[in-house]
């Protein structure tokens, strides 16, 4: 059976992943290849990489920084920012992406979508749509100029679909850095509106919005960034807490499945008696 | 274990050629090389046909390179064992039918189909997915029962169950390993399966 996946969006601006908050304030995390290193051994299923700092600077991708970065990273990358031409694609699959995400592009130039899915396939094309709530409800939000476009995520996604996008990434502006939880609404006008592979990003304060968006939507993954850089091992705890429910894999070696948490989904500490036999356990290396 | 094999990862332009070899090196193999040249290819040991690419761009690429002449005398005639990945193994097909009709290598008979599914199952078929495994020699040897490997693909390589070594449901049995002597070719991402994927080609090799 196919597993949801849960991913980690790392976003980086000026070569330092960032954490970022309602796409305006960005607080330094620490260098891309290190974050990767650690989430690909807490067995995060994918990783989405964004490069913000291309379009402001008008310049082409990191190869450079793409290449560092994928150098540890034994799940598939999938990378945006800067991505303006086939070569850019090209050059990147050679530095170690699996995937590419486009979102500038996939406002502006319907081209490069169509030719990316007829070179590379369209399972290599992700698109990555803001999207915003307004008074006329959802609709598309133009990062780099800061407009509000007068298209609905779910219209945007349906087009990008047909031009042979073959995963739509919906991210929430209003939700980017606020803990409060998926925006189900805006990922249901995606999910309604394609049969491809939804991403959902943007909210994700703990295990159970994760369980929440996947009782609630169609989606097959979803990602969060913040909150996975600050705790020890906080991708396979919090997938231990979601596989209670959702089919999700689990297979690195700390499983924590007989591990229990406090009402807001912390660690609790084991018995004395536990953590004092723990101390004689010896932990042998796995040999692939 | 030996680790002094020559492995050549054949480049034809659109494959994730560096998250393969990052991969492979992880494992100690540093006789490795990313290349399109014969003399190199032709003093390999063993040979990986990676893949992310469409069927059309992918093959077009192997022949404008002269890759399929070369890589038909390593295979057929040589015996040189190959593992192809994703559109690798698809390409070792008699026909794709991704944008139009396209021969393939016609390595192992079959055809290269999408995947026409019901409603509630998203294509491409993106994801971790558990495989059941009918022949465990050499690939799957060192994974464990019902391991999960990272799928991404829209088609998928119908063949004759004698050539499937494993398959795997998402709504139809994709078939998600073939072989054929010398000839070996996976769906699914080694190179992005974590240590389940380290683990197939350790087993792999070692068979070598």
């Amino acid at each position: 059976m196919l597993k949801k996946r849960i991913a980690a969006s790392l976003v980086v601006k000026d070569g330092i992943v960032v954490q970022s908050i309602g796409f305006k304030k960005y607080l330094p995390v620490g260098k891309p290849d290190i974050a990767i290193d650690f989430l690909n051994q807490w067995g995060i299923d994918e990783i989405i990489l964004t490069d913000i700092s291309t379009s402001k600077n008008h310049c082409d991708p990191d190869f450079e920084m793409v290449k560092k970065a994928a150098k540890k990273c034994y799940v598939p990358l999938t990378v945006g920012g800067g991505i303006k031409k086939i070569e850019h694609i090209r050059q990147l699959m050679h530095c170690g992406a699996d995937k590419i995400s486009l979102n500038q592009s996939a406002l502006f130039d319907d081209k490069i979508i169509s030719e990316a899915a007829h070179v590379f396939g369209d399972q290599c094309v992700v698109v990555s749509i803001d999207g915003i709530y307004t008074v006329k409800g959802y609709k598309v939000y133009d990062y780099y100029n800061q407009k509000i476009l007068d298209i609905s995520p779910g219209e945007l996604a349906k087009r990008v679909q047909g031009l042979g996008a073959g995963e739509i990434l919906i991210n929430s502006v209003d939700r980017d850095g606020s803990y409060f939880g998926y925006d189900i609404d805006l990922i249901n006008s995606i999910c309604d509106n394609v049969s491809v592979p939804v991403i959902c990003c943007g909210g994700a304060r703990n295990a159970n919005d994760f369980i929440d968006v996947f009782k609630k939507t169609n989606v097959s993954a979803a990602s969060a960034a913040n909150f996975f850089h600050f705790t020890e091992h906080a991708v396979n705890i919090t997938k231990s807490i979601i596989k209670k429910d959702i089919e999700v894999r689990l297979e690195t070696f700390a499983d924590y499945n007989d591990s229990s948490y406090s009402k807001d989904l912390r660690l609790n500490k084991k018995t004395d008696e536990v953590l004092e036999n723990m101390l004689f356990v010896r932990i042998e290396k796995e040999v692939i | 274990m030996s680790l002094k094999h020559n492995i050549v990862i054949v480049d034809y332009g659109v494959g994730n050629t560096y998250s393969v070899s990052n991969a492979i090196k992880s494992l100690g193999y540093n006789k490795l090389i990313i290349s399109d040249d014969e003399k190199v290819i032709n003093n390999a040991d063993i040979l990986i046909l990676p893949g992310v690419g469409a069927f059309e761009e992918s093959i077009n690429n192997l022949r404008d390179r002269n890759l399929d002449k070369i890589l038909n005398e390593q295979v057929l005639v040589l015996k040189k064992p190959i593992l192809g990945i994703c559109v690798g193994m698809q390409l070792m097909a008699t026909l794709s039918e991704e944008n139009g009709i396209h021969m393939g290598l016609n390595w192992i008979e079959g055809t290269v189909k999408r995947l026409e599914l019901s409603q509630e199952f998203a294509v491409p078929h993106v994801g971790w997915n558990n495989i059941s495994v009918k022949q465990t020699e050499p690939l799957f040897i060192r994974t464990p029962v019902d391991a999960n490997f990272y799928f991404d693909h829209s088609y998928y390589f119908d063949c004759e169950d004698k050539y499937v070594s494993a398959y795997c449901d998402y709504d139809i049995a994709v078939t998600a390993a073939v072989q054929k002597s010398n000839i070996f070719g996976v769906q699914f991402h080694p190179e992005k399966s974590q240590t389940n994927g380290l683990k197939l080609f350790r087993g792999f090799f070692n068979s070598i």
